[in-house]
Formats: structure tokens, sequence, C-alpha cells
């Protein structure tokens, strides 16, 4: 039982982890229609701007604070990312405005290409590392319940936190702030919210700024666990089934999709992994989203897909 | 001017159906093809056959099975590699486990092990389709990879997870230098390119067409949808897997899993873009392309002087590709075909400009 339990909790920790990531995607999905290939390019990119900043920084500028360090770097990472977003919107989006999804579909795929060469030909392609101080110990939890207790992972736990505030945050400003309503808008109908007067191209950019910082915040707690490398835009392979299961426009469906298929994977891994060799985490999350889907194409809490001459 | 057409009178049905209507078409192509079967043999290097023709041409044939998927029947697809490599392993096996197995049925049961698959992995497309489509088709690549990697007789037991192939004969005739498999391959190529474009304008083919258009539509119209999608994905499965044995038993000779990746089924995908989608023309500039593109940019520096490190170009050849897709994308999104029937229009009407 304590075993099944630490898989569980395992797996919910990844799957929190998934859907940081899977976060990214619905949310330039809703807001512009995109399905953005380029989100683990992102990812990736963002990691390696944060690790190469915090390890420039202080030879730059002669400090040995690391705490002034990661903040310094933290900040420079969103500006680039911002940047990022930014030319994307100039260079490729602005142009392609009214394709089919298909279309747009390919050109983040470009895009995840293009972004993948600048990350590792600007800051390098060796393994980095992360440090903003997360603690590495594990704790004991529940001695008394189970025989040898619950192990848990500290640094899991403070980044299902950070996870956790974010969504929170992104909640608010959805929610409660202009820019968040005219985003929302965008998303409902991209003429009806020009016509009033919102400006698509700036609501472009803002919501691939967010993001990139929700694919910096993605990186950083991934990164400082095992490491920035190329490795890590392939987390975005096992964000798509968690978008596809929770419904590509809505953010409990990622959150809910990403502990989904975190846990399924751990425990499919561990009871079912045996009898056939090992292995399936790599597939187990895109067949159960593809079995989901034949049942209910739209997802979790997608929007129901209506079909129309 | 160039192109004249004037006095070229169909007088038949056939000659209206044509392949090639226009005389000068059928002329140039017959001119292509001898020059590819006669003259290139005997004037390419071994050097040329091994690293740039032979792949150009067995990627086309690749890339004429995605274009039927994506670009004919709209269905899009991230999952090609896998259907290579299960084209490529079901020949080996075929290969290896019967005793006396021609050659050419090998390669061809490899192609009907991927049109299995390919139907299979189709099933999906029923009830989803385009961006969910795109995510799911990923489950075939990675169950595959996972499946070559881990079932041990796949691989026939190797320790190493590799296979190799060795002494290619069709009937007694053993391919063996370059030339030969490069003959080999042109005439499969040839051939498939062949079918292929009859298939498309044909019944069948106008009702992928249809199905990518609208396929609301199309089934009102009396289109069954689930005959339509699933033979565009059993007859680009067939054609994939075919050029996934061509792939594995010609060019590389020896492979392991990692050759049929998601990075192969990003490139063929990429192929058909910038090719253009829904030709089959298209395919073969997308192939060769692609296959050109990292030669040139690993030549470019010598001849400017300068030398990068390996890593440094790897990425520049990351960035330039992305570009270049999204470049495409904006600029003309029925990619490098249109470009060529954009031309040949302008030198049918040169001097006049209608």
């Amino acid at each position: 039982m304590g075993f099944f339990l630490e898989t569980v909790f395992g797996g919910l920790m990844a799957g929190m982890l998934y859907a940081l990531v899977a976060l990214g995607f619905v949310l330039i999905f809703k807001a512009s229609g995109v399905f953005n290939f380029a989100q683990g390019a992102m990812v990736l990119f963002a990691a390696l701007a944060m690790a190469r900043y915090a390890e420039w920084f202080p030879q730059w500028f002669g400090f040995q604070s690391l705490l002034l360090a990661n903040l310094l770097a933290f900040a420079a990472a969103v500006a680039t990312m911002v940047v990022v977003a930014w030319l994307i919107e100039r260079l490729a989006l602005r142009r392609l405005v009214n394709q089919e999804g298909i279309t747009l579909l390919m050109a983040t795929l470009g895009i995840s290409y293009f972004l993948d060469g600048a990350g590792q030909l600007l800051f390098g392609s060796a393994t980095y590392k992360i440090d903003v101080g997360m603690p590495k110990d594990p704790m004991m939890v529940l001695e008394n319940t189970f025989q040898g207790g619950l192990l848990l992972s500290k640094e899991d736990l403070y980044a299902a936190m950070i996870a956790a505030m974010l969504v929170a945050l992104l909640t608010l400003f959805f929610q409660k702030t202009r820019t968040g309503r005219a985003l929302r808008a965008v998303a409902d109908d991209h003429q009806a919210a020009q016509s009033i007067g919102i400006p698509l191209a700036r609501i472009w950019v803002i919501v691939w700024s967010v993001g990139g910082i929700v694919a910096l915040v993605a990186g950083i707690i991934w990164g400082s666990k095992l490491g920035v490398q190329f490795s890590i835009s392939l987390v975005a392979l096992k964000a798509f089934p968690v978008v596809i299961l929770g419904g590509l426009t809505s953010v409990p469906g990622a959150i809910l999709g990403g502990l989904i298929i975190g846990v399924g994977e751990k425990l499919s891994e561990i009871y079912l992994g045996p009898f056939v060799g090992g292995g399936i985490e790599n597939w187990f999350a895109y067949v159960l989203a593809l079995g989901f889907l034949l049942v209910r194409p739209q997802g979790l809490f997608g929007d129901k897909i209506i079909d129309r001459v | 001017m160039f192109y004249r057409e004037n006095g070229q009178f169909k007088s038949s049905y056939s000659a209206d159906l044509a392949l090639f209507p226009v005389a000068q078409d059928r002329w140039a192509m017959w001119g292509l093809l001898a020059v590819c079967f006669v003259v290139v043999p005997f004037v390419a290097s071994d050097y040329v056959f091994r690293a740039v023709i032979t792949p150009f041409l067995i990627l086309s044939l690749a890339a004429i099975g995605l274009n039927i998927l994506v670009g004919y029947c709209g269905q899009i697809s991230l999952g090609t590699g896998a259907f290579m490599a299960v084209g490529a392993y079901a020949a080996y096996n075929l290969q290896v486990r019967i005793e006396g197995m021609p050659l050419l049925l090998s390669l061809l049961g490899g192609g009907l092990c991927a049109t299995a698959a390919g139907v299979l992995f189709g099933i999906p497309s029923l009830r989803i389709r385009g961006l969910y489509l795109a995510v799911a088709t990923l489950a075939a690549q990675f169950f595959v990879d996972w499946f070559t990697n881990r079932m041990k007789w796949v691989t026939n037991d190797s320790s190493s997870g590799s296979v190799s192939v060795a002494n290619l004969q069709i009937g007694g005739y053993a391919f063996e230098t370059p030339v030969q498999k490069y003959l080999l391959c042109l005439s499969i190529v040839a051939l498939f390119a062949l079918l292929a474009k009859n298939l498309v304008r044909g019944a069948i083919g106008r009702e992928w067409m249809a199905m990518r258009d609208m396929d609301v539509a199309a089934a009102v119209i009396g289109i069954r949808p689930v005959y339509a999608k699933l033979t565009a994905f059993a007859v680009s499965s067939f054609i994939v897997g075919l050029a996934g044995a061509l792939w594995g038993f010609v060019h590389l000779g020896a492979w392991e899993p990692a050759a049929f990746g998601i990075d192969k089924s990003f490139q063929l995908l990429f192929m058909v873009i910038i090719g253009g989608l829904g030709s089959i023309a298209g395919s073969f500039f997308g192939a060769a392309f692609i296959v050109l593109l990292p030669l040139f940019l690993n030549y470019v520096p010598h001849w400017l002087g300068l030398s990068i490190s390996t890593a440094t170009a790897s990425h520049l050849e990351h960035m330039i590709f992305g570009a270049l897709i999204v470049f495409f994308l904006i600029v003309e999104p029925h990619g490098l075909a249109r470009l060529w029937s954009t031309a040949r229009q302008k030198l049918r009407l040169w001097p006049f400009p209608h």
C-alpha cells in the first residue's frame, strides 16, 4: 500500500510538470487558435537562457550572491521570452492570419526547429544546471500509518506548489484584468474582437509571452531536477497527449489531464510494464489519450465539435 | 512560345485523359527517364549515388506516400517514420525467416505489413481529425519505436538491436554496386510514382480530395468517409512501408530502430510541405531539397574558407530548416511544385502576358 501511494505521488508530481507544459499549449491555443508545437522548444530555450544567464551574470558584473544571480537571470529570461514572442508574432504569425489550423501547426513545427537550433547555438548545447535552491532531501510522512512510511521528495512538493500558484495567478489574470478579458474575447471570435477595437497583434504577443513564461517556469522546475539539456524539449511530446486528453481549450483540463497521465504512466510502468518488457512509459500516455478520444473526441473538458457544411 | 501547344488536338478520350496531355511534357518525361536510366549511371560517382541520389529516390517514394495521406486526403500524420520502420522490419523478418524468399516479395510484404499498421492507426481518423489526429498519429510513432526496441524477435534476437541485410538478389541477379542499387530504386520509384499519379487522378483520388476539402460535405454527397480515409491510410502506408524497406535494405544495409525515429517523420513532413502538398512531382522536389540542403550547408563554409564545428553546423541546419518551413508556408503555401507550375505557365504564354 505504501509503495502504491508512493507511486501515485510520484506520478502526480510528474503529472504536474506535464500539466505545466500543457498549460502553455492551452493558453496559446485558446487565445490564437494555434496548436503550438514549439512549446517544448520554448521550454528548452527558456531553461537554457535561465541556466546560462545565472552562470554569466556573476562573471560579467562580479558578484557572488546566488539569489541575486537567479533573480537577475529570471528577469532576463522573461525578457528574452517576451522578445521571442514578439519575433514569432512579427515574423510568422502576422503573415499567417486566417490560414487553416494545419498550416499554423506546421509553422510552429518550423518555429520549434528554429528555436531548438537558435537556443543551442546561443547558449551552448552541453548539460547545464539550474540551482534555485530547491531542497533536494526527501522526507518521510505518515510513518505511523504504513510500515516504512511514505518517502516524498520535498523538491517535488515545492514544484507542485509553484505550479499551483502559477495556475492561480493565470486564472486571476484571465478573469480579473482588462487584458485577460481581451484575451478571452479574442479566443471566442477573432473578427468580433477585432471589430470592437481589440488589437489582435498585441494580444498575440501577450499570449505568446505568457506561454513563454509558463515554459520558463516549467523549464526551471524540470532543469533544477534533471539538468538542462536537449532532451528537455521532448517533455513537450508528453504534453501532447495531456492536452488532447484534457481538451485543447480547457485550463482545468490541462491540469487534470496532466495528473491522470502522470499517475497512469507510473502505475502502468510498474504494474503492467514487467509483463511486456518495460519502457511502456513512452507510449502509454498516447494510447490512453487515443482510446479516450475514440469515446469522446473533444477530450475531457473540450468544446463540443459541431460540423457544418 | 517555348512551349507551343497550337495544333495539338485531342481527338479521342484517351488523348484527353492522358497523363501528360501536352506533347512537350511527354517528350520531356521520356527524356528525363532516359537520362536517369542511361546517362546518370555513367556520369555520377559512387559517392554521389550512395550519399545523394539513392537516398533522394527512396525519400521521394516515402514523400509520395505521405503526400497521398496529407496532401490529397488532408489527414495530417506525424507517424511516417513508424510506418517506414514497420515496412523495414517486416521485410527483414520475411527475408530472414523464410528460406529462399525473393527480395521483391519481401519488400512488397514489408509494404503490406505497413498497410495493416497504417489502417490500424488510421481508425481513429474516423472519429477525430485535424490537430487531434496529428497528435494521435504520434502514438504510432512512439508505439513502433518501443516495439522495435523491446521485442527481441523483431530484430531476430540480435544483441545490439541492429539488423543487417546482405546480398540483395532478384532472380539470380545481384545488386551490389551503388549503380545497380540505384537502378533498382529508380525502377521501383518510377513505377510507384506512376501508379500513385494515376491513383490520385482516378475516382479514389477524387474521393480523397473531397475528404480533404470538406469531409462533412463529401459525406453528404455520398462519399463514404470510412472507405475514403482508410484507403488513403492503406495506400499511403503501403508506399511508405515499401520506402522504409528500401531505406533499410538498399540505402542503409544495416540499421537500428533509431533510423526511423520521430526525426524521420518530421523530415518527411517538411519534404511534403516544401515540395508541395497534393502534388506527386512536389514530393520529388521536396525530397531533393531536404537531401541537398545539408550537403550544401556543409560545403558553403568550405568555399568561404570558414571553419565551423559540426555542432554549430547542425544547429545552423536546424535553424535554416525551421526558418525555411515558415518562409514557405508564408510565401508559397503550395511549395516548390507551385513554383514549377507557375514557371511552366509562363513559358507557355511567353512573350505575351495572357
